[in-house]
């Protein structure tokens, strides 16, 4: 059974899995970078129990997919897997995992780079966040893929 | 005619229900549809100027058309990663 590139679901995530799916077969890569999101403790000053993430998965994995081919126009000798966890996640536990593989390490980390920046943007996924004393869902970005200027900051961002 | 309203994070909570089935009007519009759901939740009204709207599981706006059967979804600002 293969690894998709691009998936959202309770599982757990595997790093390594991820990044055999992004490099198989491929010998003209140079670098490989990964990315990995952790649920953390602490958030403005509350004490984090756990996250509980929530996603429209359809669409987000359409979104995802949607951030892979940008990624791979901005950056075209690059690949890309992105892994987005669901349901209740423990602190320390990853959320998202980003494997970015390229023939040179400044397009790998870029790629990589630019991916979790457009996923906070535009990716219909939320968290539930449960700290001592209440909980809260957070709001970010309002999403919206065709907002050229939010693409562009990510894009600066990627590349500073 | 028959349209799915999915509903995600704070507006599921708010609405109870994170899939409603609605018998709205036609020509319908995304616009139309969630007219009608505040109508009849005034206290999902001020997610109008932060949401995002979506049509069978893909980002539309609010002036798109709303055909029989389709899935029309309003998201509250994303917060994933």
């Amino acid at each position: 059974m293969g690894v998709p590139l691009v998936a959202v679901g309770p599982g757990e995530l595997d790093l390594i899995a991820l990044t055999g799916a992004v490099t198989a077969s491929a010998s003209g890569d140079g670098a490989i970078t990964a990315f990995s999101g952790l649920v953390r403790d602490h958030n403005q000053g509350r004490r984090v129990e756990f996250l509980v993430y929530e996603a429209y998965e359809a669409l987000a994995v359409r979104t995802l997919q949607r951030i892979v081919a940008e990624a791979q126009q901005a950056w075209p000798d690059t690949r890309l897997g992105v892994h987005h966890r669901i349901g209740r996640l423990e602190i320390g536990e990853a959320s998202i995992i980003i494997v970015a593989a390229s023939a040179h390490r400044a397009n790998a980390f870029a790629a990589c780079r630019y991916t979790i920046e457009r996923v906070k943007q535009i990716v219909p996924i939320w968290k539930h966040e449960h700290f001592a004393g209440g909980d809260v869902w957070l709001e970010g970005a309002v999403a919206d893929p065709e907002d050229e200027a939010a693409r562009q900051a990510a894009y600066k961002i990627a590349c500073a | 005619m028959r349209v799915t309203i999915r509903l995600f994070a704070r507006l599921r909570d708010l609405a109870g229900s994170g899939e409603l089935v609605r018998d709205v009007p036609g020509p319908a519009t995304v616009q139309s549809v969630w007219r009608a759901l505040v109508t009849e939740m005034p206290a999902l009204g001020d997610y109008e100027r932060t949401m995002s709207v979506a049509v069978n599981a893909d980002y539309a706006r609010m002036s798109a058309p709303v055909s029989e059967g389709d899935e029309v979804a309003f998201l509250p600002p994303v917060s994933g990663g």
